[in-house]
């Protein structure tokens, strides 16, 4: 237990350092971490699926998208989200991914492994199809743009307010989905992914179990598109389109699966790489890809894996380094 | 004590800081900062290395200094992603502090950047992103917004006149399915028909297909020619394949079938082949013969209307800061300076109509195997064989009228004639 507690007031101490030291650093920085944060809840709701359940989807920038496009459609055409409804707007567009991720699970969740990731590649698309075709309502690929951002007694087009809100918004999805995976529904999802068979005899739904976590999954990418679209103010076919969720699928994998928090580590180095590193060197693209590389060859279980391994070197240097302490005494 | 000591050294700096301030002017006039935008990675990334190519290229003929500013030009990477696109402009602007941001390519990173310049309140010059609605339907929504380029069917009406006047009756339009194809077929398609002629079927392949086979032998084989719209590797295969199977009647292309980026890696089954666009790199002025020679030895490439339009940007910019005697006269004051300019281009004579789009000619160029400007190989150009001159995005219907049509759209104008 002790150990946790140590961890959970480690993460806990670093976010709050970030929080505050990030809003004196200069507007673009505070503008990218605070996309790194609103995309991050994507990464960790993906990792809901693929970390604890052992499910990895192929398709959750289609959630995403859903938030997005709802948000932003809202905004767009009826002027609604730009004031304090934009609470509403939040909860709706999470509402609206939970209900599509409610029928995507009906077809996806009844298989697994690679035939998951192929069905939940294809219902992404088939959002992203319809992103790109349904002019009318989403502007086809040039996409929708929003004018500003809402304003409820606080202005979120100031940079350093609207980074408060996101931050507020991502530590509130990384609590609630940390008291999810440490419940005993938790529990069972991860007794899924260990071994799926053993579970169902011991008497658990597990068709159930993961459909569940489908949808909160879903929901909960719904809320990054509603924060992502404002970061940016425009919402368009990219962002729904395969590469973003092979992004988030990397970013997870990077960060660390199964950890939760690693999702914001992978979000925030794949952001910074791709939008601030590029300003610095055009050879962003080969450290992007390095990262990636080194990664998954020498650190498996991601980049949350490097203060266990940093342990187990210190460990078992220690161990060497005793070795030879001992053998004097033996002479 | 110590804080006397501190105010003390504090005031000493202040006016060694004051003094340093008040002899600087003295020596270099303020400098103007311009972001630019481009997609140095990704699928077009060619086309983004034109476009800077292009700006620096004036910037250097100039030595970087524009009426006697010195000019500090920061080029970011868009990756041809709108909300990265966005994000760059935030860095020029708040970071870097730019006067300007010139940039983008495709038609979404126009429409993502223009509120962040009405947001900002920061000039925004599109000089290649064409949609067309930027400067007709939603100007209104872009007060700092200023287009040097063109938009998307404005090359086409007048191409879809002069299919017309060839005596082409029906034609079947193949294009790039989405938006900047749309407007492109719908201005053709528009001018075309009020003419006379019938565009009898209208098919759509995915942006960036390259293998056509599905589509070619769905082509009314009654039509007289064949209006195809192609955007970057597209422009190469589809022509091949086209001729490949057989087809021997004639094609009709938007701008970008057959521009500059596109034209050196053809190969000779598109002599012949016919496209409108407000630059060829063929035409005989001798400003555009020098702008060629020097684009050429500089960049070891043809100049492609990406090029041209930026360079000619940067020529405009430095008119507007010439008139100000170097200094940058805020975004309302340079907006309505710029769009009032009058410059002789590459392309040719530009102005502005009042919603900030160029005024231009319009060339219907043929591709042609012959040697130009004294080069020793025979080699493909678009040469031009009929100039619209001064041709507005609004063609001969009038601004009011035009503008009460809905933007063109994949059901805009109806496909009155197919079956």
């Amino acid at each position: 237990m002790a150990p946790l507690r140590m961890k959970v007031l480690i993460v806990i101490a670093i976010l709050a350092a970030a929080a505050l030291i990030v809003p004196h650093t200069n507007p673009f920085v505070i503008l990218l971490a605070t996309r790194a944060l609103a995309f991050s809840i994507l990464v960790m709701s993906l990792d809901i699926l693929l970390g604890f359940t052992g499910l990895a989807s192929l398709g959750q920038a289609a959630y995403l998208g859903v938030g997005a496009y709802l948000t932003a459609i809202l905004a767009a055409r009826y002027q609604i989200g730009l004031g304090y409804d934009f609470w509403l707007v939040a909860a709706l567009g999470m509402l609206g991914a939970a209900v599509l991720a409610a029928l995507f699970g009906l077809l996806a969740i009844r298989a697994s492994g690679v035939y998951f990731l192929m069905i939940t590649l294809a219902l992404g698309q088939c959002v992203w199809g319809l992103a790109y075709r349904w002019n009318s309502l989403t502007g086809g690929d040039n996409g929708i743009n929003l004018q500003h951002r809402p304003k409820f007694g606080i202005d979120l087009a100031d940079q350093v307010t609207f980074f408060y809100v996101v931050f507020g918004f991502f530590a509130a999805s990384l609590l609630i989905m940390y008291t999810l995976v440490r419940s005993p529904f938790g529990r069972s999802l991860a007794g899924i992914r260990e071994r799926e068979l053993r579970m169902k005899i011991l008497g658990y739904n597990t068709w159930l179990h993961k459909y569940i976590a489908f949808i909160i999954a879903g929901a909960f990418g719904g809320l990054a598109g509603v924060l992502w679209v404002h970061t940016a103010g425009i919402v368009s076919p990219e962002n729904v389109v395969l590469t973003t969720s092979v992004d988030a699928l990397l970013m997870a994998v990077l960060g660390g699966p199964g950890t939760l928090i690693g999702g914001v580590i992978g979000a925030s180095v794949v952001l910074f790489i791709r939008e601030y590193l590029s300003t610095l060197v055009h050879w962003w693209q080969y450290v992007l890809g390095g990262v990636y590389v080194l990664v998954i060859l020498y650190l498996p279980g991601g980049l949350m894996s490097i203060p266990g391994r940093i342990r187990q070197w210190r460990a078992a240097r220690s161990e060497a380094a005793d070795t030879p302490n001992l053998a004097p005494a033996r002479q | 004590m110590t804080s006397k000591l501190i105010r003390r050294a504090g005031l000493l700096l202040t006016g060694v800081c004051l003094a340093f301030a008040a002899a600087a002017p003295a020596v270099a006039q303020e400098e103007l900062r311009i972001g630019f935008i481009a997609p140095m990675t990704g699928p077009i990334a060619q086309v983004g290395a034109d476009a800077t190519n292009g700006f620096k290229m004036y910037l250097d003929r100039v030595k970087s200094n524009f009426g006697g500013a010195p000019v500090k030009l920061i080029v970011e990477d868009s990756q041809a992603k709108p909300d990265t696109a966005v994000t760059k402009a935030k860095k020029l602007i708040l970071d870097d502090h730019v006067q300007l941001l010139v940039g983008g390519v495709l038609a979404p990173e126009g429409y993502a950047l223009a509120p962040v310049s009405t947001a900002e309140k920061v000039v925004y010059i599109s000089a290649i992103p064409a949609a067309d609605d930027l400067t007709q339907r939603q100007l209104a929504n872009y007060p700092y917004f200023i287009r040097t380029g063109w938009t998307s069917s404005q090359p086409h009406h007048p191409l879809g006149q002069w299919a017309c006047d060839q005596g082409y009756k029906k034609i079947v339009a193949i294009a790039a399915d989405y938006a900047f194809g749309y407007e492109v077929v719908g201005g053709f398609q528009k001018a075309f028909e009020d003419c006379g002629g019938r565009i009898i079927q209208k098919i759509w392949p995915p942006l960036f297909t390259k293998d056509f086979g599905p589509f070619i032998p769905t082509i009314k084989s009654d039509a007289d020619a064949v209006f195809s719209l192609m955007v970057g590797p597209m422009a190469l295969q589809f022509p091949k394949q086209l001729r490949q199977s057989g087809y021997t009647k004639p094609i009709v292309g938007g701008g970008t079938s057959y521009d500059e980026a596109a034209l050196p890696f053809m190969g000779d089954e598109a002599i012949g082949d016919v496209s409108a666009l407000q630059y060829s790199a063929a035409l005989q002025t001798p400003q555009n013969e020098a702008f060629v020679k020097e684009y050429r030895s500089k960049y070891g490439k043809v100049p492609s209307y990406f090029s041209e339009t930026n360079y000619t940007t940067a020529l405009m910019i430095d008119d507007v800061v010439k008139e100000t005697n170097g200094k940058f006269p805020g975004p309302e004051a340079f907006i309505a300076k710029m769009s009032a300019l009058k410059v002789d281009a590459p392309r040719g004579p530009v102005s502005f109509d009042d919603m900030r789009n160029p005024i231009q000619n319009i060339y219907i160029k043929k591709v042609e195997k012959t040697k130009l400007f004294g080069y020793d190989k025979d080699e493909l150009w678009g040469v031009v064989i009929k100039t619209y001159p001064n041709v507005s995005q609004f063609w001969t219907y009038g601004k009011d009228a035009f503008l009460k049509q809905p933007v063109y759209s994949r059901d805009f104008p109806p496909c009155k004639y197919c079956e």
